[in-house]
C-alpha cells in the first residue's frame, strides 16, 4: 500500500461495504485515494481479484438465504438484544434482533432494491409541518436541491429503472436511467383498485436492471429478489460500486475483518486509523483473534446504523452530544395481505415488489381527522409496496402440523394466492428509542452486544390504525376474499404473542447518529462528518434525522456520496428541475 | 454415505415426520419424501468438507446452466464454530426425542402414536416440525423433497436460474 502522503497504510479506511461504505470506497478511489474497505462479514459478491467477476455463491435456495443465516450475522456469534423501555429489565429478548445482513455488500445483497427518493418536505418537517409532543421532530441541515445532485448519481451508480409516473414525486434534473421492468400481475390488480380508490400507484424505482446496464444483465424476472442474492447480477447495489473502486486499482476489500476501535490522537480529536480483528485465523488462535492495525488519514465509519453506534459508544468517541445510538428510527410496517381465488404468481415470479403509492405520506383530508381525533397535529404514514409473498418454506410453516398440510400447500392461500401491502410507515424520533451497549451479553469477541430499546410513537400506531382499513378495503376491491393485518412491532405490546415479534423486523434503520447544525444537537455535521472528529465521515443511514417514509437506501447512498465528495473537494454542480 | 443416525432412528424419523407432516394421495409426506435422510445430512454435515450446511450457487443446473448446488459453500472459521454449536444442541434435542418416541414408535397405533409424540419436549416437536418443512419444499440438494416430488404437487419449480420468467409470464393470470 502505497501512496499517502503521511506515511500512513492507506488514505482512509472504509468500515463496512455496504451501499454506504461501497459508494465511499468508489468516490474517493476514483479521487485518486488509496482506499481500504474493511468488512465485518464474509465475501459471497465478487472476485476480490481482477476482473472482480462474480463467484457464483448466490442462488435460488430458500433453505441457505431464509433458513441458514448464509448472508450473517449469526446470532449464536453475533446476539443482539431488544427491550421496549427500561420497565422490561436489562433486556426482553436475546438473539436475532434486526439482523441486517453482515456480508460484503451488506443491506445491499438481500434487498429487492426499491429506490425512491425522498420529497422536498422530508428536508423540512419541523418547519413546514411543526413537532409533535414527545417526539424529536427536525429540519435536516440541508434541503433536497442540496441533494438532488447525488440522487441523481447515485440512480446512475446502481442502476435504477423507473419512469415519471408519481404525482408526488421530487423534482427530477434528468430521466432514470432505465426504463421500469415487468408489472407483476398481482400489482395491476392492486395498482387498477388503488386508482379506484383516488390513489396513485406508480411503477416502483428499482435498482434491477431491466435492460443490459453497466455490464451486467437484465432481470429475467427469477422471483428470487427480496432475501436473495442475485445470481446474475441485475441487481446493482452495491456490487457496481465496489466493482468501480476496485478497478480503480486503489481499492482493497478485506472480509472477515471485524474492526473494534477508531485509534485517535492524544487529543482525541483526529482520527489515526483502526485497529481490527483478522477473523480469517483459526477460532483457537491463542489469545483470541489476531489484531490488526491500519493507520490512514481519514476514517468512513459505514457499519450501518446499528453497528456504528455501538462502535463509537464501544470507543467513547463523537459523544459529546450524548446523542449517538439515540433517535433510534426503524420504518413502522403496517402488512396488509389478501387472500385472492385464483393464482397471482406474486411469490415466484418477478421483482417481489413492483409498484408503490405515496397518498399516506402525502395525506389527505381523512388523515387530518384521524390525526386530529388521535390529538395528533399530523400523520405521515410511507411509502405503500404492492408485493407478492415468500416462498413455500415460510408458507409450509404458517400452516402448523395437521391432516390438511398437504391440500394447504396446494391450494397456496398464503402464498400464490396471496398479495400484500406493506406500508413503511415514517417513524418519528424519540431520544429514548436508542442502541446502546448491553450490560452483560457479549459476542463471540468479548464485546457487548448492542441492545436496542425500542417503543413507538402513538403517531405510528394512530397512522397504522387510520391507513390499514383503507388498504384492506383496496385488497378487497382488487378481488380479495379475505383480508388481515399484521404490523411490526406490535400495535398492541401486551399482545403475548404477536404475529412479527416484539421487535420491529424492519431493515429500515436510522437515526443513530443524527446530522445536524450543531454540535449540541447532533453526532454528525452537514458535510457528515463526526463533529468532534472531523476525519471520521458518516457514510450510513445513522446519520438521518428523520426517518421518512421511503426506503433508505438510495438516499444514505446519495448523502454517503456527497459526504465524500466534499471531502476530496469535488462536489457536484447544483442542479435544476428537468424540462418536461 | 455417511451417516448421524442409526438406522433405526432414521426408521423412527421418518415415521414421525410422516405424521407431522402428512402427505396424502397428491403429495408426498415428509418422511417419505426424504425428511429423516435431510435432518441426517444436516446433523452430519460436518462430516464433509466444506460442511453441507450451504449449497452453491449460481444455478441448479435444472433450468439450463450448469449444475452447481452440489458445489457446497467454504465457511468461516466462526461460521463453522456457530454452526457446530447449533448442531450439538440440535442432535441433543433429536437424541432426547427419538430416546421418547421409543424404538417400536413405527409398530404403534396412530392414537399411541400420537401419545407418545405428546410425550417429547416442545423443543424437539418444534424443531422437527421446523426441519421437516424446510426438508419438503426445500431444495433437494439438501436431501429430502425427493425427486422434487412436493414442488410438482404445489406447481412449483424452484431455481428457474437461467432462465428466468418472460415479462408475459409475470404479467398476465
Amino acid at each position: 500500500m502505497t501512496g499517502s502522503v503521511t506515511g500512513n497504510d492507506c488514505d482512509v479506511v472504509v468500515i463496512g461495504s455496504g451501499p454506504g461504505g461501497a459508494t465511499a470506497a468508489h468516490i474517493l478511489s476514483s479521487a485518486g485515494w488509496n482506499v481500504i474497505v474493511l468488512e465485518k462479514g464474509r465475501n459471497h459478491l465478487l472476485e476480490l481479484t481482477e476482473p472482480y467477476g462474480p463467484m457464483g455463491h448466490f442462488s435460488n435456495d430458500e433453505i441457505k438465504f431464509t433458513r441458514r443465516h448464509f448472508l450473517g450475522p449469526d446470532p449464536i456469534t453475533e446476539p443482539r438484544t431488544f427491550r421496549r423501555s427500561e420497565s422490561d429489565g436489562d433486556r426482553f429478548l436475546t438473539g436475532h434482533v434486526n439482523s441486517l445482513p453482515s456480508t460484503v455488500g451488506g443491506g445491499g445483497v438481500h434487498a429487492d432494491g426499491k429506490l425512491p427518493r425522498f420529497r422536498e418536505v422530508d428536508f423540512s418537517l419541523r418547519s413546514e409541518l411543526g413537532g409533535v409532543e414527545g417526539a424529536d421532530v427536525v429540519d435536516w441541515p440541508l434541503e433536497y436541491s442540496d441533494l438532488e445532485p447525488y440522487y441523481a448519481e447515485a440512480e446512475e451508480l446502481v442502476g435504477v429503472a423507473g419512469e415519471a409516473g408519481n404525482p408526488f414525486a421530487a423534482w427530477r434534473s434528468g430521466p432514470y436511467p432505465m426504463p421500469p421492468g415487468a408489472d407483476m400481475y398481482g400489482s395491476l390488480l392492486s395498482g387498477a383498485a388503488a386508482l379506484r380508490h383516488g390513489l396513485h400507484p406508480y411503477r416502483a424505482p428499482t435498482g434491477a436492471n431491466s435492460v443490459p446496464y453497466d455490464g451486467r444483465p437484465a432481470c429475467n424476472n427469477c422471483g428470487f429478489c427480496a432475501f436473495y442474492g442475485c445470481p446474475i447480477e441485475a441487481k446493482g447495489d452495491p456490487v457496481a460500486l465496489l466493482r468501480r473502486a476496485l478497478n480503480t486499482g486503489r481499492c482493497q476489500i478485506i472480509p472477515e475483518a471485524y474492526v473494534h476501535e477508531i485509534t485517535t490522537d492524544t487529543s482525541g480529536k483526529k482520527a489515526t486509523g483502526v485497529r481490527y480483528l483478522d477473523l480469517r485465523a483459526p477460532v483457537d488462535n491463542p489469545g483470541g483473534p489476531p489484531v490488526h492495525e491500519i493507520r490512514s488519514d481519514y476514517v468512513v465509519l459505514a457499519g450501518g446504523a446499528f453497528e456504528t453506534p455501538r462502535l463509537l459508544l464501544r470507543n467513547g468517541l463523537g459523544n459529546s452530544s450524548g446523542l449517538v445510538g439515540r433517535n433510534l428510527m426503524f420504518h413502522f410496517q403496517t402488512m396488509v395481505a389478501g387472500g385472492f381465488p385464483d393464482r397471482l404468481w406474486g411469490a415466484s415470479r418477478g421483482r417481489s415488489v413492483t409498484h408503490l403509492h405515496d397518498d399516506h405520506i402525502v395525506g389527505d383530508k381523512a388523515q387530518d381527522v384521524a390525526a386530529n381525533a388521535a390529538g395528533l397535529p399530523w400523520l405521515r404514514g410511507g411509502i405503500v409496496e404492492h408485493g407478492g409473498a415468500a416462498g413455500p418454506i415460510l408458507e409450509s410453516l404458517s400452516y402448523g402440523s395437521n391432516q390438511h398440510h398437504a391440500a394447504s400447500m396446494r391450494a397456496s392461500a398464503l402464498r400464490e394466492r396471496l398479495w400484500v401491502f406493506t406500508m413503511q410507515g415514517e417513524d418519528l424520533a424519540q431520544p429514548n428509542n436508542r442502541i446502546d451497549l448491553d450490560p452483560s451479553v457479549r459476542d463471540a469477541w468479548g464485546f457487548a452486544s448492542g441492545r436496542v430499546t425500542y417503543r413507538p410513537h402513538r403517531h405510528e400506531i394512530a397512522t397504522s390504525d387510520h391507513v390499514a382499513p383503507i388498504l384492506e378495503s383496496v385488497l378487497r376491491d382488487a378481488g380479495a376474499e379475505w383480508t388481515a393485518v399484521s404490523t411490526s412491532p406490535p400495535t398492541n405490546e401486551n399482545d403475548p404473542h404477536p404475529a412479527m415479534g416484539h421487535a420491529p423486523v424492519s431493515y429500515h434503520i436510522m437515526g443513530t447518529a443524527r446530522m445536524g447544525d450543531s454540535p449540541e444537537s447532533s453526532v454528525v455535521d452537514p458535510s457528515g462528518r463526526l463533529w468532534d472528529i472531523d476525519n471520521v465521515i458518516v457514510a450510513d443511514s445513522s446519520v438521518f434525522p428523520t426517518s421518512t417514509g421511503y426506503g433508505p437506501t438510495l438516499s444514505l447512498v446519495a448523502l454517503a456520496a456527497r459526504a465524500t465528495r466534499l471531502a476530496v473537494g469535488d462536489p457536484l454542480p447544483s442542479t435544476v428541475p428537468a424540462k418536461p | 454415505m455417511p451417516s448421524n443416525l442409526t438406522s433405526s432412528q432414521l426408521v423412527t424419523l421418518r415415521c414421525v415426520l410422516d405424521r407431522v407432516i402428512p402427505g396424502d394421495d397428491l403429495t408426498p409426506g415428509a418422511g417419505e419424501a426424504g425428511g429423516a435422510e435431510y435432518i441426517d445430512r444436516l446433523l452430519g454435515a460436518f462430516n464433509f468438507d466444506p460442511p453441507q450446511i450451504w449449497a452453491g450457487g449460481p444455478t441448479s443446473g435444472r433450468r439450463g446452466g450448469a449444475a452447481a448446488f452440489d458445489h457446497w459453500i467454504e465457511m468461516g472459521e466462526w461460521e463453522k464454530l456457530a454452526w457446530r454449536t447449533r448442531i450439538d444442541q440440535w442432535s441433543l434435542v433429536y437424541e432426547a426425542g427419538l430416546l421418547a418416541l421409543g424404538d417400536d414408535f413405527v409398530e404403534l397405533s396412530p392414537d399411541q402414536q400420537t401419545e407418545r409424540l405428546k410425550q417429547t419436549s416442545t423443543e424437539f416437536r418444534s424443531v422437527l416440525y421446523e426441519h421437516g418443512c424446510e426438508s419438503l419444499y426445500g431444495d433437494p440438494i439438501y436431501g429430502g423433497n425427493r425427486d422434487a416430488k412436493a414442488w410438482q404437487a404445489i406447481d412449483y419449480r424452484g431455481d428457474v436460474q437461467p432462465e428466468g420468467y418472460t415479462d408475459q409470464e409475470v404479467s398476465a393470470p
